[in-house]
């Protein structure tokens, strides 16, 4: 029960975090969507990072780390260290100059008036919304997921499941069910974001980053203290059949996938969240810290759980792990035995999950409201007040058709596997932004062709992956093309669409080149 | 600092984050870490070293300039 009740203190103290930031709330649109564009630096970079890192920072790869070895850190996050900062530094800085200078919300406002194209801003919403929302599902399924198995046998007779066909006790008797888990997880995130808007995001995200930072560490320290140290841990992997190939890489990953893992990252350039979070900016050297600290962040997460699922290749028996993603509960649980660890490790999985799914649903909100029915009615239509009770109406009903899927979906075996997807789609939308800020010869056709093309590449690509039929020796396998992450194509034919197509057609207007570039 | 230089910089580190050298390399450094993740971990801190002297060297002041002379925002 100890565990139990340090996730429900944990996700009390969310709520009290979100009376504070309510109590902060200025009342003003600018304040609801973007903090006043008020944000410092120390603020900046914990919402960024919170909101960059999922549950799989801890889960999934601990559990990937399991199944591929070292390599995975190399592939995932020192790439990604790389990568983020430097899309911070190159678009992220320019387009919070351009938000602050013209006062967008939105990216469909910014390259409505980039391109001078009311329907590039109509076209451009489905594509990033569609994008978005297999990502929010795939955070409260997660966290449903997660919390039914932590919770285990604290409730019997509420929630009673069949035995197990050869008698035994279902090992997930007495756990709170996903739609309750994920239900509360709503509730809470909606709670926050619903009266704070960004801001309740904002500071609710600073205190989950640097809980699920901490965890990860503790977790960490605490298994290899009880594996022997860290030598007899490594060492343990070393002499271990199943754990000795996946200290190196060799045998466990292709060198081009190691290498075109890189255009992965390029989508935070094209995240509507991550756009958001950075027109909360209160000027360019807020986001020094972030560009800095950013790949050593990345590390402080991601190498004790890399080093944690290696370490499980040694100690678990293979034969007991039929799910890799378990690997973290399993060390924990079978190496620690404490109810408060365990209870520590179930809040920081959930603070990863949470700090991602409040600024998404806070964006698609925005979105709508936005792009939708301000663009139709027109920006003097609506007071300040009518735009916050508006967006507040579409976060409800997107947090609602969240959970309503999320439930349908839950079961689902290819839910998971639509993270790379929306990933890769976004980063297929990258050239397009990059060329905004840095190339006045960059047109409207181009910009479409670009979109055209990610949109029908990125759907044949999906179609093969997730609904085509596989071979035996294919199934659980990811799509490689030639070797490579489909990311890869799909970033280099939307690329060369739009290079081709704007060097073919009529730049935009010297007006609007003088409004966008200094 | 130029531009040119910052990009020169840059992918110089792109380029090595491609460790071929150390793909079937286990060695445990310090005894315990193995050297595809101890090499990446290096390179993760050598990363955040590259920016620390960007943000010092080569930051777009001119940028916020720009972002703050015309601001005609109702936001």
């Amino acid at each position: 029960m100890t565990s139990f009740y340090i996730l429900v203190g944990y996700l009390l103290l969310l709520v009290g975090l979100g009376l504070v930031t309510n109590r902060l709330f200025k009342g003003t649109s600018a304040d609801y969507f973007v903090v006043g564009r008020s944000v410092g630096s120390f603020l900046l970079l914990m919402s960024v990072f919170g909101t960059t890192m999922t549950g799989f920072a801890l889960v999934g790869s601990t559990g990937k780390a399991y199944s591929s070895g070292v390599g995975v850190y190399g592939m995932m996050a020192s790439w990604s260290g790389l990568i983020h900062s430097a899309v911070f530094f190159a678009v992220g800085i320019r387009l919070w100059a351009v938000g602050k200078r013209h006062g967008y919300l939105t990216q469909c406002e910014y390259f409505r008036d980039r391109f001078e194209s009311p329907a590039l801003g109509y076209f451009l919403f489905p594509v990033l919304v569609l994008l978005v929302i297999p990502y929010l599902l795939v955070g409260v399924i997660a966290a449903g997921k997660f919390i039914q198995p932590t919770t285990a046998g604290l409730f019997p007779e509420a929630f009673p499941m069949p035995p197990l066909p050869d008698g035994r006790p279902h090992p997930l008797t007495g756990g709170i069910p996903p739609a309750i888990g994920g239900g509360v997880i709503c509730l809470i995130v909606l709670f926050y974001v619903f009266f704070g808007g960004l801001r309740g995001a904002v500071w609710a995200n600073a205190f989950q980053t640097i809980v699920f930072m901490a965890t990860g560490v503790i977790a960490f320290w605490m298994i290899s203290k009880n594996l022997g140290g860290l030598k007899a841990a490594s060492e343990a992997v070393a002499a271990s059949e199943f754990g000795a190939p996946r200290l190196a890489r060799e045998g466990m990953m292709g060198q081009l996938q190691f290498f075109s893992y890189f255009f992965v990252p390029l989508s935070v350039g094209m995240f509507p969240h991550l756009f958001q979070h950075w027109l909360t900016a209160k000027s360019a050297k807020s986001f020094r810290l972030t560009v800095v600290a950013f790949p050593v962040f990345i590390m402080i997460v991601w190498l004790p759980c890399i080093l944690i699922g290696v370490w499980a290749a040694g100690y678990l028996d293979p034969a007991q792990v039929p799910n890799a993603n378990a690997v973290l509960g399993r060390m924990i649980n079978d190496l620690v035995h404490s109810p408060v660890l365990t209870g520590l490790v179930g809040a920081g999985v959930l603070a990863a999950i949470m700090s991602s799914l409040d600024s998404q649903f806070m964006c698609v909100g925005t979105m709508f409201t936005n792009d939708i029915v301000v663009r139709v009615f027109g920006r003097d239509r609506f007071s300040d007040t009518q735009k916050i009770w508006i967006a507040r109406g579409f976060i409800l009903a997107v947090v609602g058709v969240t959970y309503v899927l999320a439930i349908w979906l839950k079961d689902s075996a290819h839910v998971f596997d639509l993270g790379v997807w929306c990933f890769s789609g976004f980063a297929s939308l990258f050239p397009i932004v990059f060329a905004s800020v840095y190339w006045k010869g960059v047109t409207k056709a181009g910009v479409f062709a670009s979109l055209l093309t990610s949109v029908v590449l990125w759907s044949i690509l999906f179609y093969r992956d997730i609904f085509a039929t596989k071979t035996a020796a294919q199934k659980g396998e990811e799509l490689l093309v030639a070797g490579m992450m489909p990311v890869m194509p799909l970033v280099i034919a939307s690329a060369v669409a739009l290079v081709v197509v704007s060097l073919l057609t009529k730049r935009p207007s010297d007006a609007t080149l003088k409004k966008f570039f200094a | 600092m130029k531009p040119i230089v910052v990009i020169v910089a840059f992918f110089v580190l792109f380029a090595l984050h491609q460790d071929t050298w150390n793909w079937s390399d286990s060695t445990l450094w310090f005894g315990f870490l193995p050297a595809g993740l101890g090499y990446h971990a290096a390179y993760s801190v050598v990363v955040s070293i590259f920016w620390l002297l960007v943000s010092r060297l080569a930051w777009p002041s001119r940028v916020e300039q720009w972002a703050e002379e015309g601001s005609d925002s109702p936001h």
